[in-house]
């Protein structure tokens, strides 16, 4: 498939894959991380309650990188996006 | 899930080296046609707390990182994390499931009493987040070298 000029490629945890056609990678057209996560979860509508919470916020531990940059250090999800990034979604983890 | 002994005993090994504190790491590995978490290696990490490290751990995006490009190596996933219960039952607490991530993880936890590994268990959380489940363990024989 040829790449257009808006085209991203999405990196999928292990344990959300089953809910993306057992997917590790997904490419979506967007412009910036929140378009291209947003674009992800309308096609693949299970992974919703994974990442977002009830008030619709990325959850505490979701992380988004670009490249090797966590966005929470950018400009968050409205972090600009250019053809062929690689946005990955990484969690932190945490317990007692 | 399902696991090797000696993959097992390397779990019980860090929540020792790592008692009083909590121990803590990634478990790799491949996920089966049925779902099931199949561990094939570990990643042993560093709890990232500052303070408190005999009732909590952390382990930061960067760790999880690391973890999944060394995984990637030897051609596995992150499948789960492990960490300990310093003289506490091998169980989740409350702190766990309030910051649990994703479900699907295979979450191991063993217990340790003065420094001796006890009980082993793995858990998975409920697809609604509202509770962890119990994962059977079942035991392979290790793969020849």
């Amino acid at each position: 498939m040829p790449a257009t000029d808006t085209t991203v490629t999405l990196r999928i945890p292990t344990p959300l894959r089953s809910a993306a056609d057992g997917q590790s990678t997904v490419e979506v057209e967007a412009d910036t991380v929140d378009t291209a996560l947003r674009a992800l979860v309308d096609r693949y509508p299970d992974l919703a309650d994974n990442l977002y919470d009830e008030d619709d916020e990325l959850r505490q531990f979701v992380n988004i990188y670009v490249g090797d940059d966590d966005v929470r250090f950018g400009e968050g999800v409205e972090t600009p996006l250019e053809a062929g990034d690689e946005v990955s979604i990484v969690p932190s983890i945490a317990g007692g | 899930m399902e696991t090797t002994e000696p993959i097992l005993d390397a779990i019980r090994q860090h929540g020792t080296d790592a008692y009083p504190e909590e121990g803590c790491g990634f478990l790799l590995g491949t996920v089966t046609d049925d779902g099931d978490n199949r561990v094939a290696a570990l990643h042993r990490a560093t709890n990232r707390r500052t303070e408190n490290r005999e009732r909590r751990y952390e382990l930061t995006a960067d760790d999880y990182r690391e973890a999944d490009a060394a995984a990637k190596e030897q051609g596995l996933d992150v499948v789960g994390v492990y960490h300990s219960h310093p003289n506490h039952p091998a169980r989740p607490s409350e702190t766990d499931v309030e910051e649990a991530t994703f479900p699907g993880y295979t979450y191991v936890i063993v217990s340790v009493h003065d420094g001796t590994p006890e009980a082993l268990t793995a858990w998975t959380l409920a697809p609604d987040r509202s509770e962890f489940r119990r994962e059977a363990i079942s035991r392979r024989a290790p793969e020849a070298p």
